[in-house]
């Protein structure tokens, strides 16, 4: 079963102003960045987890190594949620992967007329969602890790993932 | 009236980009539960919060429903009724639902889903006594359909008045049309 794409996009664009307004009810005014960044990450790994368990369910093959999950969030996942794979992968082969992704398709709409970097800004908060979503698939997978990103060339973003 | 019956279908099957129920439906589940745990249970707030955030997507979706049918102005409130559902509903979450409860001035109608037709619900579990009387899981519904409505004019009130998560036979979403707001026609027109 399905819903429209604008349904869902709507859900995590209103997010970030009703986080906002939240956090402001409940006293966060000082460091309110934070608590928005901190609750849509927390949206985004609840998100991860249940996509974990459902993607897993359909899943008949074992995935092996570390890199083979890795690749499996640039695949399966990514198609799930972004009707795409991810553009490139890099890693030290040790403990941290970039993945990126060249034209992202929840940023190529988003614009401004404040110049590149106030825009990259304005989208973090929108950001933390999908990153969100990488950590708490892989925390299903058995992976603890820090996700984070850059923005800097819209609709170009980078996450990085530090196990 | 007939492009009513088919628009919302036609728009669904050959202009919508579509995702994963379960993907929204999780998104959805964790922005209640997190409102749940910030207002500490008090679902009134929890309530209010929703019904806002619906509001403020309701003052923007309706552009997107203009553009991709092209729909005609309404003539009546049974017609507005029937965009409603068959355009609206059909168009963003595939399913249709019933019209009835109708007041006899044609001003108040009731959306109805039976059980298992609302998608916002459908992974929904441990729900907890309190929540079972006081919780409008789906309320956000209801501030999307008065903020668009308020867009093409209509000021209305819209409340959930039952909900199959209650233990209710069906969820009831009630809608009271209170006036039809006057067009704001620019100096010098017509």
């Amino acid at each position: 079963m399905s819903v429209s794409q604008s349904a869902l996009d709507y859900l995590w664009i209103e997010a970030v102003p009703l986080t906002k307004e939240v956090s402001e009810i409940l006293g966060h005014k000082d460091n309110i960045n934070e608590e928005i960044f901190y609750r849509i990450e927390k949206h985004g790994f609840n998100v991860g987890k249940g996509l974990a368990y459902l993607l897993m369910r359909e899943q008949t093959q074992a995935i092996g190594s570390q890199l083979d999950v890795i690749k499996f969030v640039c695949k399966d996942l990514w198609q799930l949620l972004f009707h795409k794979q991810i553009d490139s992968l890099k890693t030290n082969h040790r403990d941290a992967y970039v993945l990126i992704d060249t034209n992202f398709t929840m940023c190529q709409r988003m614009s401004s007329n404040k110049g590149p970097e106030k825009t990259a800004e304005m989208a973090k908060p929108y950001l933390w969602l999908p990153a969100g979503i990488i950590r708490g698939f892989l925390h299903v997978m058995g992976i603890e890790c820090r996700v984070d990103f850059d923005a800097f060339d819209l609709p170009l973003v980078e996450f990085s993932i530090f196990i | 009236m007939s492009k009513v019956r088919t628009i919302g279908a036609d728009v669904w099957k050959h202009k919508t980009d579509k995702v994963s129920l379960e993907l929204f439906t999780l998104m959805y589940g964790s922005i209640v539960s997190q409102l749940c745990d910030d207002f500490e249970h008090d679902y009134t707030k929890v309530n209010q919060q929703l019904d806002k955030m619906g509001y403020n997507i309701g003052l923007r979706l309706i552009e997107e429903v203009l553009a991709k049918t092209g729909l005609p102005r309404c003539h009546s409130f049974r017609e507005t009724a029937d965009a409603v559902t068959r355009v609206g509903f059909k168009m963003f979450l595939n399913i249709t639902p019933q019209l009835g409860n109708w007041s006899v001035d044609n001003k108040q109608f009731s959306i109805i889903f039976p059980p298992g037709t609302n998608p916002l619900v459908e992974f929904v579990e441990c729900y907890d006594e309190r929540a079972r009387r006081e919780l409008w899981y789906s309320n956000i519904l209801a501030g999307v359909i008065r903020g668009a409505l308020e867009m093409v004019q209509l000021s209305c009130e819209t409340e959930f008045v039952s909900d199959v998560l209650q233990g209710a036979a069906q969820t009831e979403l009630r809608v009271k049309i209170i006036k039809v707001l006057e067009d704001e026609v620019p100096q010098g027109e017509e």
